[in-house]
C-alpha cells in the first residue's frame, strides 16, 4: 500500500527526515511515536504534498505510484489523507459547503444534494456533532477539540484508503478522545490503513495497532507490536535515547 | 510539479463576456467628441423641454472647467474627443418581449439571463446602448403607482418630478465626471415608489455598452416616498474592444422619512473600461439607504457610493466588494455623512488582488456637529493572492462632535501556503482552492445579494480568476 524508502527531507536547508523506512500494508493500522522534534510531523506532511518541504532522497509509493510525481490533490484522489495537527481556518466557507465540494472532487461520481446531506448528518452523528456545527466557517473560532472532530468528519465522508494523522490526540481530553477513536474505528477494515503520528501512546488504548514504531532524530530506531507502546509509555523517551540515540548507535 | 502555463498560452485572459453583436443604429452622433453643439443635438433628438437643455449645456461648461482628478487612479490615458456620446439603437423601445430585436435577445442569451428569470422577476429595464430597450412593470406595481422607466421616459412622463429632484442630490459642479454625464445623459432609470408601497421583487436594469469608443452615460434617480421600500438591481457586462471606453454614470436616490433603498449593484466591465460613477443617496429621517457594491473588470474603476444622513435616526450602509487583477486598479469605497443627530452607518469593504492588480480603499466619514450619538463603523478587509500584488487603504474622517461612536477596523490577508495546502489534501485543484477562499472572503457580501446575483457574483470571480495559478 504505502512504501517509504529511505526517504530524507529538508526544510529551509535544515535535515529533518535522515533516511527513514516504512511499509505499511493494506487494512493495517501503524503508530508512530517518538518526541518532539523527532520529525514526525515533518514525515506527514511530506507524505501529503505539503510545499515547503524539500524531499532530496529516498522514495514514496502509494499503490505503486511514486507520489512525488502528484501534486497534494492528485493524492487525495487516489485515496491518502492527512488529518491536520493545525487544520487552516478558511472564513467564509461553510463546513458543509467544504464537504460537499471535497467529496465531489475525490469522487468519480458527483453526490445529489439531499444524498450528501444524508451523508453529512450521519457523520456528524458518529462524531457527536451539532448538526447546526455544518453551518459554521471552516475552522474558524473552532476550539481545538472541535477542529480535531472536524478532521476524523472529513475522514469519514472521503473515505480514504490512507489516513496519516498527524497527532490528532494532542490537547484532547478524554470524551473527545473516544469520540475521535470511535470515529476512526468506524473505517477500520480490510481496505483502510492509517498511520496514527502520536507523542503520546494514550489514543493507542482506543486505536490498537497492528505495529508501532520510535522514530527518533529523523529516523524509525525500532519497531515492534502494541506492546512496544506500553513499554515506551513505561520507560519514557529517555529510554529510546539512551538505547537507540546517536551516542548508542556509534 | 506540472509546468508554468502562462495565461496567454491557455487562451484565459480573454474577456469571456466579448462577444459583439453587428451595430446597427437608428441614430449616433456624427463626430466623436463633445462641444455645445453635440449636446444641443441630444437634447433635440430626445425633444427634451428647455430647462434640460439649459441644464445640459450648464453642466458641460462645469465639464470644461473643472481639471481631471489627479488623485485616486491614473486618467491621462482617457481621450475625451475619442468618444461617441451619444448612440441610440433603435426608434422605440419594445413594448413586450416579442417586440426586441432578435439579436438584442441573442445578447441577452449570452449574457445568461434565463428567460424564466427575465419573466419571473417582474421589472426588466434594459440598458443596450444609450436606450432602455426592454422595459416591462407588473400590472399591480402600475396600480399601486409605482413609476419604474427609463429615464428619458421619466422626463417625458413625469417632468415636474424628474424637476423637482434631477441633479440635487449630484450637482453636475460636484466633480468633472458628474459634469460629463450631467451634459450628455442618455437613459438609465427613473424610479418613484408611493408612500407606504413596498415592491417586494428587486427591480432590476441590465445594462451593455456595445458600441466602440462610446461612452455610456446613464442617469438614474430613484425617490422612495415615506415609509416606501425599493430594492433595485444593476448588472453590468461589456464587451472587449481594443480602445479604451468610458462609463461614467450618476445614481441619485432620496428616501424619505421611514423608507428604505437598497441598491445593488454587479459591475463587470470590460479591462479597457474606464468606470467613473458617482451615487450618492439622502436618508431623511429614520429611513434608510442601502448600497451593495461588487466591482470587477475595467482598467480603472473609481466609485465611492454615498450616504448622506440628512435626518434623524437615519441608517446608511455600503457593502463594496472589488477585484482588481493584472493591470487593473479598483479604487471603490464609500462615504457616510452624519448631519443629523442618532444616525448610524456601516461601511463594509472587501477587495482582491491578484498579479499586477491593485485595489484602493478609500473613504470617508464625516460627522457633523450636531449629530450627536451617531454611530459609525468602518471595516476593510483586502485578500492578495500573491506576492506582487498591491492594495492601499485611504480612510479619511473628519469627526466634528464629541459625543459620537466611530470605529475603524481594518485587515489585510494572504492565501497562505498552508490554506491552500489544506484545501488541497482534500482533493481540489490549487485553483479551485483558491476560488474557495476567495468566495469565502466575499461571503458577506454576497449573501446580502438575492441568490441568483450571488451565484453570478461567485462564477464572475471564478472566471476572473481562470488561469491565475500557475
Amino acid at each position: 500500500m504505502l512504501k517509504i524508502e529511505n526517504l530524507q527531507v529538508e526544510i529551509d536547508g535544515q535535515e529533518i527526515v535522515k533516511g527513514l523506512d516504512l511499509e505499511v500494508g493494506k487494512g493495517e493500522i501503524h503508530a508512530i511515536m517518538g518526541p518532539n522534534g523527532s520529525g514526525k510531523s515533518t514525515l506527514a506532511n511530506v507524505l501529503m504534498g505539503h510545499p515547503r518541504y524539500e524531499v532530496t532522497g529516498g522514495s514514496v509509493t502509494f499503490q505503486g505510484e511514486d507520489v512525488f510525481e502528484l501534486e497534494a490533490d492528485e493524492r487525495a484522489k487516489l485515496g491518502m489523507f492527512l488529518a491536520f495537527q493545525y487544520p487552516s481556518e478558511v472564513p467564509g466557507v461553510s463546513v458543509a459547503n467544504f464537504l460537499r465540494t471535497a467529496v465531489n472532487s475525490v469522487r468519480e461520481e458527483e453526490i445529489s444534494p439531499m444524498d450528501m446531506y444524508r451523508l453529512i448528518q450521519d457523520k456528524m452523528k458518529i462524531m457527536q456533532m451539532d448538526p447546526k456545527f455544518a453551518e459554521r466557517y471552516l475552522n474558524e473560532g473552532f476550539s481545538g477539540g472541535e477542529k480535531k472532530r472536524n478532521e476524523i468528519l472529513q475522514m469519514l465522508m472521503l473515505e480514504p484508503k490512507l489516513a496519516i494523522m498527524d497527532e490528532t490526540d494532542s490537547g484532547l481530553d478524554i470524551d473527545a478522545l473516544q469520540v475521535v477513536a470511535k470515529g476512526v474505528n468506524e473505517l477500520r477494515g480490510p481496505d483502510f490503513s492509517a498511520v496514527i503520528i502520536t507523542h503520546y501512546q494514550r489514543i493507542l488504548r482506543y486505536i490498537e495497532p497492528d505495529h508501532v514504531h520510535v522514530m527518533l532524530d529523523g529516523r524509525i530506531v525500532t519497531s515492534g507490536g502494541k506492546d512496544l507502546a506500553h513499554e515506551l509509555e513505561d520507560k519514557g523517551y529517555e529510554w529510546v535515547r539512551q538505547e537507540f540515540g546517536a551516542g548508542a548507535q556509534s | 510539479m506540472p509546468e508554468d502555463k502562462t495565461i496567454q498560452e491557455l487562451g484565459l485572459d480573454e474577456y469571456k463576456f466579448g462577444f459583439r453583436d453587428p451595430e446597427e443604429y437608428f441614430f449616433k452622433t456624427p463626430r466623436k467628441g463633445i462641444d455645445p453643439e453635440i449636446v444641443a443635438m441630444i437634447s433635440k433628438h430626445k425633444n427634451e423641454p428647455e430647462w434640460m437643455l439649459e441644464f445640459r449645456l450648464k453642466a458641460l461648461e462645469s465639464f470644461f472647467e473643472k481639471p481631471t482628478p489627479q488623485w485616486g487612479g491614473n486618467l491621462n490615458d482617457l481621450d475625451f474627443d475619442d468618444i461617441y456620446y451619444y448612440i441610440r439603437p433603435m426608434e422605440n423601445q419594445g413594448r413586450s418581449w416579442d417586440d426586441v430585436p432578435d439579436d438584442i435577445k441573442n445578447t441577452f442569451d449570452k449574457l445568461g439571463i434565463p428567460q424564466a428569470e427575465r419573466e419571473s422577476l417582474a421589472g426588466v429595464g434594459a440598458q443596450y446602448e444609450s436606450e432602455v430597450v426592454y422595459h416591462s412593470l407588473k400590472e399591480e406595481w402600475e396600480k399601486s403607482g409605482v413609476v419604474f422607466m427609463d429615464m428619458d421616459g421619466g422626463l417625458r412622463e413625469h417632468e415636474d418630478l424628474v424637476r423637482e429632484y434631477f441633479g440635487t442630490i449630484i450637482p453636475p459642479d460636484d466633480n468633472k465626471f458628474a459634469a460629463l454625464n450631467s451634459a450628455v445623459w442618455s437613459g438609465g432609470s427613473f424610479v418613484y415608489v408611493p408612500p407606504g408601497v413596498h415592491i417586494d421583487i428587486p427591480l432590476q436594469a441590465y445594462f451593455r455598452i456595445n458600441a466602440e469608443n462610446m461612452g455610456q452615460f446613464e442617469r438614474t434617480l430613484i425617490i422612495a416616498d415615506e415609509g416606501s421600500y425599493v430594492h433595485y438591481i444593476e448588472g453590468c457586462t461589456a464587451p472587449t474592444y481594443t480602445t479604451n471606453s468610458l462609463h461614467s454614470a450618476v445614481v441619485e436616490l432620496i428616501a424619505k422619512p421611514n423608507a428604505r433603498i437598497r441598491y445593488s449593484t454587479i459591475q463587470n466591465w470590460s479591462h479597457n473600461t474606464y468606470n467613473l460613477v458617482t451615487k450618492r443617496g439622502a436618508a431623511y429621517e429614520n429611513s434608510t439607504i442601502e448600497w451593495v457594491d461588487g466591482n470587477l473588470g475595467s482598467k480603472l474603476t473609481m466609485k465611492y457610493p454615498a450616504v448622506y444622513l440628512l435626518g434623524e435616526g437615519a441608517r446608511g450602509e455600503i457593502l463594496s466588494v472589488a477585484y482588481a487583477g493584472d493591470g487593473q486598479h479598483q479604487d471603490a469605497g464609500g462615504k457616510v455623512v452624519h448631519a443629523a443627530p442618532n444616525t448610524s452607518s456601516l461601511i463594509t469593504s472587501k477587495s482582491i488582488s491578484r498579479g499586477t492588480g491593485r485595489s484602493t480603499y478609500r473613504g470617508l466619514l464625516k460627522v457633523h456637529e450636531g449629530a450627536v450619538n451617531s454611530k459609525s463603523r468602518v471595516e476593510c478587509d483586502a485578500l492578495l493572492l500573491d506576492e506582487h500584488a498591491r492594495t492601499d487603504t485611504y480612510p479619511y474622517i473628519e469627526i466634528e462632535e464629541k459625543k459620537v461612536n466611530t470605529e475603524h477596523e481594518a485587515t489585510v490577508s494572504k492565501v497562505g501556503e498552508d490554506q491552500l495546502f489544506y484545501l488541497m489534501s482534500r482533493g481540489l485543484s490549487e485553483e479551485e482552492a483558491m476560488a474557495m477562499v476567495v468566495n469565502g472572503f466575499i461571503e458577506p457580501i454576497a449573501k446580502e445579494l438575492p441568490l441568483e446575483y450571488a451565484i453570478e457574483l461567485n462564477r464572475l470571480i471564478q472566471l476572473e480568476m481562470e488561469g491565475s495559478v500557475g
